[in-house]
């Protein structure tokens, strides 16, 4: 019995985090750590910046959740009018768009409802509709779901009025690609996330390229004025980094599977 | 130290969902020697002993003591009709008394490995209580019960289910301790121990005391029909 | 079918090879569950035999809503953890939010009514059998319970270590308080998860199987170190 207690107090010890020179944390989005680009980012920031940034791998809308309560020194995020939002309400510093990349469309291979041959994201969507065929969506407020919605509102839809073809699975990202790959469905997916997956099944990309499938990243401050306990300092730095060129070097010199993903676009406002 | 006797039993009565289980009853225990409260089964004489203890609650009358209760329960002990085993060693079970009085450890292990040799049990000290045979039980549950030198001494019918060989030693054992001072109320429905042990004779017939008195004179000349009847083998009910 | 094979080859893979993140971050299972158990043990035995000892008005009532909560699900737990803690929250200063001690506060929380739950079922049959020799030894409660606590340890290390199988296998809850921060907070469960969720099943599988590799072996070697013990103490 001594024992054990002994061993426990000693393994608490052992794994006893040393507290690092700096550490902040930084909430991101299933998409960006499914690219598996921060496996690149976070080793460089570690040298050059000696901060070490502990990941929070969540959705956008708990990404920003976080921030908010000041559980996280910052968020790395995909949604544009949520991110203002957030800085308006004074709960970030500022908001720098740091790089881009984009929605896929996927489906069945067979593409029964032709999504291929269309033209426009807007018209995939409405082929889908129009076919009825099986659409999963994420349904969780996440930057990949609030662009669906977007896109169905400009094809002048409303999921409200879809029938069962229409599933709402309130999930991750991965958690949603797994539930279309099994019911064969569609599904929008930003890119990284469906060339890492690897419960591919039938699935395959249907229809990319729209500019309306453009997936904007940005990265915002928590306010130290709000929250005083925030890494402020190392949490400026990763920013002055990101946007800079050390950030826009790895950026655009990573490839998955010999495709450049992220293109940097580097540009505070505020 | 100021003794605990007499105890005096006065119109009480233990009652159980609402099932009178003996009284209501007047007895004195005064002690020294031993008191043998004799009965059919039923008849209520564990709920008697259990009720004088204060493991059953007085519903009428009283039990009262020369001292305060709480104080007097102190020089009490118990020994019940089914030993009950701690999950200890034959040792650490005796010594289980005294350590709830606050005896040292190491001390109340030696006193009871003396206990233990005493009622010839040496040999098992470190064995699982749970290992004895049934006298052994019923001897190990005895030196716990005098270990802590109690001035009374309850027993339950403690032969009831003993062969005859375990029945002498424990009843060695008890004319040992009542020698040693210790007075002793106990159960049982065997009329042989009642004549080889007891100085006082209670007769218990439906939670009813039916009568009382010295040995000598109850077993040669009860004074009741019922205690006729009950001497001479006839089916008291 | 594939992805069970798959994924034994990947549990065998990954324990031959030692990878330091498998144990790294089976170590911290491992921390976090077992000092999470050994806390909610600490609470959940005293609790478990007094209530086997005590009546009192209400007893069965909390009885009744000790064993409820044993339902509780993880997830609701993690976020109320999450609330406590959350630098917006009233424990915020702490700072305890995405480290591993939030993870053990969650589990405790978690474990605890299971542990307290099973303690006093075994428990309470050891009181039907002490019952009349402790009240005539006036015994105090407080020797009572520890008297049931030490004979009942048998009983007390089922409650342990059906806490730990619960801890241990726990996930809603961890995610939230824990954040799946690698290196940091990552555990078996939580990186199940995360491998679920990009769609690598087999190593999610392997993980899995690391996973109950590691239940088994906590559970021998607990057993095992009680029956040594057993032998000086009988």
């Amino acid at each position: 019995m001594r024992n054990l207690l002994a061993g426990i107090v000693a393994l608490n010890m052992v794994l006893c985090p040393a507290s690092a020179s700096d550490t902040m944390r930084l909430a991101v989005t299933t998409s960006f750590h499914n690219s598996g680009l921060s496996d690149v980012l976070l080793p460089a920031i570690a040298e050059e910046l000696a901060v070490k940034v502990h990941l929070l791998v969540v959705g956008t809308g708990q990404a920003l959740r976080l921030g908010r309560n000041g559980d996280v020194d910052a968020v790395l995020v995909h949604a544009r009018d949520a991110e203002e939002r957030f800085v308006e309400a004074g709960y970030g510093v500022r908001r720098c768009e740091i790089m881009y990349n984009d929605f896929v469309i996927l489906g069945p291979r067979s593409d029964p409802a032709k999504v291929a041959s269309t033209d426009s994201a807007v018209g995939a969507f409405r082929a889908v509709a129009e076919a009825q065929e099986r659409f999963v969506s994420r349904g969780d407020e996440s930057g990949t779901h609030l662009r669906e919605l977007a896109i169905w509102s400009q094809a002048d839809l409303d999921p409200q009025d879809f029938g069962s073809w229409y599933s709402e699975v309130g999930a991750s990202m991965g958690a949603s690609l797994n539930t279309a790959s099994g019911l064969d469905a569609y599904i929008l997916a930003d890119r990284a996330s469906w060339l890492t997956f690897g419960n591919k099944g039938d699935l395959a990309m249907l229809y990319s390229g729209d500019s309306s499938l453009h997936n904007q990243y940005a990265y915002l401050r928590v306010n130290p004025a709000l929250h005083p306990h925030v890494k402020a300092e190392p949490a400026r730095r990763l920013e002055n980094w990101l946007s800079g060129p050390g950030g826009k070097r790895l950026i655009d010199g990573y490839r998955l599977n010999d495709q450049p993903l992220f293109t940097p676009n580097a540009s505070c406002t505020g | 130290m100021k003794s605990i006797l007499p105890g005096v039993v006065s119109n009480a009565s233990a009652r159980r969902r609402g099932v009178n289980l003996v009284g209501p009853v007047d007895l004195t225990v005064s002690g020294p020697g031993t008191t043998m409260i004799i009965g059919p089964n039923g008849s209520g004489k564990t709920s008697l002993l259990r009720m004088m203890h204060g493991l059953e609650r007085v519903r009428s009358g009283t039990v009262s003591w020369a001292v305060p209760t709480e104080q007097a329960r102190q020089h009490q002990a118990f020994v019940f009709q089914t030993p009950i085993l701690m999950r200890r060693s034959v040792v650490d079970c005796i010594a289980y008394p005294l350590i709830v009085r606050g005896v040292p450890k190491k001390q109340a292990r030696v006193a009871a490995a003396e206990w233990a040799q005493r009622v010839n049990l040496g040999d098992t000290l470190k064995q699982p209580a749970s290992s004895l045979s049934g006298g052994e039980r019923q001897k190990m549950t005895l030196a716990r019960a005098l270990v802590i030198k109690p001035e009374l001494l309850f027993l339950d019918e403690p032969c009831a289910s003993l062969d005859g060989r375990s029945t002498r030693e424990i009843e060695d054992l008890l004319a040992q301790a009542r020698a040693d001072g210790t007075t002793i109320v106990m159960s049982t429905h065997d009329l042989g121990q009642a004549r080889r042990m007891a100085d006082d004779v209670v007769l218990l017939l439906h939670g009813r005391i039916h009568e009382t008195g010295k040995a000598q004179e109850f077993f040669h000349n009860p004074s009741t029909d019922e205690g006729k009847s009950f001497l001479a083998g006839g089916i008291v009910e | 079918m594939n992805e069970i094979f798959q994924g034994l080859l990947e549990a065998v893979g990954l324990i031959l090879s030692f990878d330091r993140d498998l144990v790294d971050i089976t170590l911290r299972s491992l921390q976090v569950s077992l000092t999470a158990v050994a806390i909610a043990t600490a609470i959940g035995a005293p609790v478990g035999s007094w209530l086997a000892v005590t009546r009192f008005r209400g007893r069965r009532q909390t009885i009744a809503i000790v064993n409820a909560l044993m339902g509780l699900p993880p997830v609701v737990v993690g976020l109320f953890v999450y609330v406590m803690l959350s630098r917006s929250g009233p424990l915020g200063v702490l700072g305890l939010l995405f480290t591993p001690t939030a993870m053990i506060i969650a589990q405790v929380i978690i474990a605890t009514p299971l542990i307290i739950s099973i303690s006093h079922q075994g428990l309470r049959e050891l009181w039907a059998q002490y019952h009349d020799l402790l009240i005539s030894l006036n015994t105090t409660r407080w020797q009572r319970m520890r008297t049931l606590i030490w004979d009942g340890r048998r009983a007390l290390l089922t409650a342990a270590l059906a806490g730990f199988g619960r801890a241990v296998g726990e996930v809603g809850a961890i995610m939230i308080v824990g954040g799946n921060i690698d290196q940091a907070t990552r555990v078996l469960t939580t990186a199940i998860a995360l491998e679920t969720s990009k769609g690598n099943f087999s190593l999610a599988i392997g993980l899995g199987l690391v996973l109950i590799a590691l239940a088994i072996a906590v559970n021998m070697a607990i057993h095992n170190m009680l029956r040594t013990e057993r032998a000086s103490l009988w």
